[in-house]
């Protein structure tokens, strides 16, 4: 009682600053409509006052890789002898797994082979085993057996051989990277800077400056996949070495460690998990971008699976392609989880593990040894493979022809009642108005500071000139977030209730995640054709993964004491769900929340490839013409309102959590 | 892996000559492999593919890379790319001039095949509206080709933002009753135009050929008034006197790309890239084969090399 006496005894403080906020933004917005000739240039951003950014990044890209000379060697010179480098270290598992070694061209050539499928699945399951018991051997020998089976061996060992360095690259570089901002405190600002850049600017964008600068091929797909997939690394090892506790970094100088003593003899290991955490992660990212490395030259599935896409009756083909990127991710995620929950051990255990990674060493020699006498060891003999033919391309026909009129009767509503009355709306919005909302909703949460940063990411949007796709964007986003929230939520619930479901859920949302998105798109594109309403369908089904998750997680987490207190309390099953687990569990959903707006937003360029004008078709116009300026642009845009969304709502939780006392 | 066998390979190419000498026009050839660039259609993966059989033949290394069509020309500028068999007039004759000016490629002269690229209807849609394929029919046809966002206009789909294309001007100049729709990519547009087929329902949208549409779907091209370059600069041109654009779009040649120091570099690859020629209808065959029938490209290939052995 005393709180609530105490606030209403001075409103005369604090509401104030409030209503002036409020009144302000009201003001901004409203004006530019009521007096649209005076105020005109609130309302559309003046063709005059755009600045041209893309052209200036466009020159500065052009005198980076044409002019810029550091006196003895230039920076094309210095790009292309890191990307040699990389091309000499991608050889090394390139002949391992995909190519063996031939000696002259000639047919008949001495010819070391590759290692053997045959060992490759061996080693997998008994490695798996040992990891992670009988149903992680199960699902290794699954997971691969189907790549072999389905004739996407030869593919997937050019991935393979790829993710294998991308993530050794990766985690290396970002371990080092992390060490160096533990070390260099004064670094830590600008490495984290850097990190929320590379995370949220789509990989598209950064597609054309690296053709630019390092040209096509397996190389550059592998560095677009490297930028990518090793900021978590970083993240994870700066995040590790802080939780280590000081006892043991006192231990480490008490016993007379020099600094590289105690980093990698005391430190390094005692963050191990936290580590391992990391490296899935990397794996995870970097099997994310195969499809997209592949625009640039990696091959492999992800040509694959573009590649079957365009033809005539390529669904099936591009469907077993991308499931095999679903099965590498799977088994590979899976195996490297196991590795981190896997406690050291010692005597009898040990021993046996070491007996089960020797077979598994074994059996991959044994088996390419033999496949020097027999070649079928070495490649799956053409007619053992097999493949489901039509029967996709079929069964979406008969979808196709069954189902179209309801689609398209639900399509129709959603673009005549929803989709083209917002996106009028929000492209229409002042702009005046839109930032100072931003500006409002941001100093509620965080102060003056906080609001004017906000503000001026925001404003990059119109002064770029990018105000129309930027809109454009916020509104495709804005509704798909609406909807994968809406379906995510309930079925997160559902899954925190019971475990079956939980597993099932989880499946899905493995899938979903993995499979490209490109082998989903084209039946959505058929059922409800080029335009918004795909690339809703498209960016909610790989974005409500996270709303799932985190509601799931959440609800999980409510400890048990909190809901007998419910219970006892009085409360109906409804009552306890709505006063106590959700207000608890709000928090963590929020935080999935966030995650489904940078998915939504990392799946712009793909939902332009069914026809958006956002600022993914920006990029994609920018990868087609070779114009990285234009590319790099949209993608700041993109990143920015990235940024935007995750503090924003960073702060909600932050404050959220501070009033439950957490 | 290339690397290391180009490494080993040297290793052994110098140990020969240290034991023997090697004489003749052979050694002034490069060894690098020769790198050609593969886009994101069928039929420009068998021209690139039956190039490089000819040219493994001669003996040459040959390595493919898949690159964006356009930026390909940037990246043989760069020397990563060295052979590109198909660049279209039609689509990339501002790309073309560009890299004419930077003098590092050469065009090589066409490849044979007929560019064909303009709006496409299936044949059940002549019902629909009668008078087609004469342009002067779209005129009252709008309605008929429709979709709930753009009626009472019709519904055109096009790429105009990676392919260009000028429709939205060709809509305005011939005062045509239509929406350009960019599709987005290739795949998305055909994808829609086999579920419209399927269902017998209207769709207008971009066709070029050689490609497996024409093959699979029974339609025809819209006749626009022909393409001449006066049409696209000077508005006083054509039907409409106070608009350019109002004609169909080009159609014209398929042109071979190599990068400037080929000449040197590889003279005998050059004297083949330059003479490497396919026919039109040939072409169209092999396509359908591969993306319709299913076949194996590399089977294919090897089918017509066999045939055409004696030209090169």
């Amino acid at each position: 009682m005393s709180e609530i006496a105490l606030q209403q005894s001075r409103p005369g403080l604090r509401v104030p600053a409030g209503w002036i906020v409020t009144g302000l933004v009201a003001l901004a917005i409203l004006v530019p409509y009521a007096a649209p000739e005076t105020f005109g240039w609130a309302k559309t951003y003046p063709a005059r006052w755009i600045v041209p950014i893309s052209d200036w990044l466009k020159a500065f890209l052009y005198w980076l890789a044409r002019d810029l000379s550091f006196g003895l060697f230039t920076f094309k010179d210095m790009t292309r002898f890191v990307s040699g480098l990389f091309g000499y270290a991608l050889d090394v598992p390139k002949a391992l797994f995909s190519s063996g070694i031939t000696f002259g061209d000639e047919p008949g050539a001495f010819h070391i082979p590759r290692l053997s499928w045959a060992g490759i699945i061996a080693a997998v399951t008994i490695w798996s085993y040992m990891l992670g018991g009988l149903r992680l051997a199960v699902l290794g020998f699954v997971g691969f057996g189907y790549i072999l089976v389905f004739g996407q061996w030869d593919s997937a060992m050019v991935t393979l051989s790829q993710v294998i360095l991308a993530v050794l690259t990766g985690v290396g570089g970002g371990i080092a990277l992390g060490i160096l901002a533990f070390r260099l405190p004064r670094l830590e600002g600008a490495v984290v800077a850097a990190l929320d850049f590379m995370q949220t600017i789509p990989t598209f964008a950064y597609l054309v400056p690296l053709v630019f600068l390092v040209g096509v091929g397996p190389v550059s797909g592998m560095l677009a996949t490297i930028l990518y997939a090793m900021p978590p690394m970083v993240r994870v090892t700066m995040m590790a070495l802080k939780r280590v506790p000081p006892e043991l970094d006192e231990l480490a100088r008490m016993t007379g460690c020099i600094p590289r003593q105690t980093l990698w003899k005391v430190l390094i290991p005692s963050a191990r998990d936290d580590l391992l955490v990391g490296v899935n992660q990397v794996i995870m990212l970097t099997l994310n971008m195969i499809i997209i490395a592949a625009m640039i030259g990696a091959g492999g599935l992800g040509f694959d699976v573009l590649n079957a896409l365009r033809q005539a009756n390529g669904l099936g083909k591009g469907l077993e392609a991308g499931l095999a990127v679903v099965a590498l991710a799977i088994v590979l995620d899976r195996m490297s989880r196991a590795m981190v929950e896997l406690r050291p051990v010692h005597g009898a255990e040990a021993r046996r593990r070491r007996y089960l990674v020797g077979a598994g060493f074994a059996l991959l020699i044994g088996f390419t040894l033999l496949s020097f006498a027999i070649p079928a060891l070495e490649q799956l003999p053409a007619e053992l493979r097999i493949s489901t033919g039509n029967m996709w391309s079929d069964v979406v026909s008969w979808v196709n022809i069954h189902l179209f009129s309801t689609a398209d009767a639900l399509r129709t509503f959603l673009l005549i009642y929803i989709l083209v009355p917002m996106k009028t709306f929000m492209v229409g919005f002042p702009w005046v108005g839109l930032l100072a909302l931003v500006w409002g909703g941001a100093w509620s949460l965080g102060g003056w500071r906080f609001a004017t940063g906000m503000t001026a990411l925001m404003a990059f949007i119109p002064v770029a000139g990018l105000w129309e796709r930027g809109m454009t964007t916020v509104y495709l986003c804005s509704i798909s977030v609406v909807i994968a929230t809406l379906i995510g939520l309930p079925l997160g619930f559902l899954g925190s209730r019971s475990e079956r479901m939980h597993n099932a859920l989880g499946a899905m949302c493995d899938t979903l995640q993995t499979l490209p998105s490109f082998v989903y798109l084209l039946p959505v594109v058929m059922l409800f054709r080029i335009g918004d309403v795909s690339a809703l369908v498209a960016i909610v089904l790989y974005a409500m993964v996270p709303a799932i998750r985190y509601t799931d997680h959440g609800l999980r987490r409510v400890p048990p004491s909190l809901q007998e207190a419910g219970t006892m309390a009085g409360c109906t099953g409804t009552q306890r769900l709505a006063k106590v687990e959700l207000p608890y569990a709000m928090p963590e959903i929020m935080l999935g929340v966030n995650q489904v707006i940078m998915m939504a937003l990392s799946m712009l360029v793909v939902s332009s490839f069914v026809g958006t004008n956002d600022l993914g078709k920006q990029i994609q116009v920018a990868i087609s013409q070779a114009d990285p300026g234009k590319g790099l642009s949209a993608g700041l845009a993109i990143a920015f309102l990235g940024i935007l969304a995750d503090r924003m709502i960073g702060r909600w939780v932050a404050a959220r959590r501070t009033r439950m006392g957490l | 892996m290339m690397r290391v066998q180009h490494f080993i390979k040297t290793l052994a190419v110098c140990g020969m000559l240290g034991a023997l000498p090697i004489a003749g026009a052979q050694a002034q050839e490069s060894k690098e492999p020769i790198i050609i660039a593969l886009h994101d259609w069928t039929g420009q993966h068998i021209t690139s593919h039956i190039a490089g059989e000819l040219l493994k033949q001669k003996g040459y290394k040959v390595e493919y890379v898949t690159i964006d069509y356009l930026t390909g020309l940037t990246a043989m500028e760069n020397g990563d790319v060295t052979f590109m068999s198909e660049l279209w007039a039609t689509t990339a004759g501002d790309a073309m001039k560009a890299s004419d000016a930077t003098g590092k490629t050469e065009n090589l002269g066409p490849l044979g095949p007929a560019a064909k690229e303009e709006w496409w209807y299936p044949l059940y849609m002549k019902e629909k509206c009668p008078g087609l394929p004469d342009w002067h029919a779209l005129l009252k046809c709008g309605e008929a080709f429709s979709a709930p966002e753009t009626a009472p206009k019709g519904r055109y789909l096009g790429m105009e933002a990676t392919w260009g294309g000028h429709d939205p001007e060709r809509i305005e100049a011939l005062g045509l009753p239509f929406v350009a729709v960019d599709a987005g990519t290739e795949s998305a547009m055909f994808a829609e135009l086999k579920s419209a087929y399927e269902r017998k329902a209207p769709i207008m949208l971009w066709v070029y050929s050689p490609h497996w549409v024409p093959s699979v779907f029974q339609g025809e091209w819209v006749q626009f008034p022909e393409y001449e370059p006066a049409c696209y600069t000077d508005p006083k041109w054509g039907v409409n006197p106070d608009k350019a654009y109002d004609c169909g779009k080009p159609h014209g040649e398929i042109f071979k790309y190599t990068s400037a120091d080929t000449k040197k570099k590889w003279p005998a690859a050059y004297e083949v890239l330059k003479k490497f020629k396919v026919d039109g209808g040939e072409l169209n065959l092999m396509v359908k084969d591969v993306d319709v029938d299913g076949k194996n490209l590399d089977e294919v290939v090897a089918t017509y090399v066999e045939k055409h052995k004696g030209e090169y």
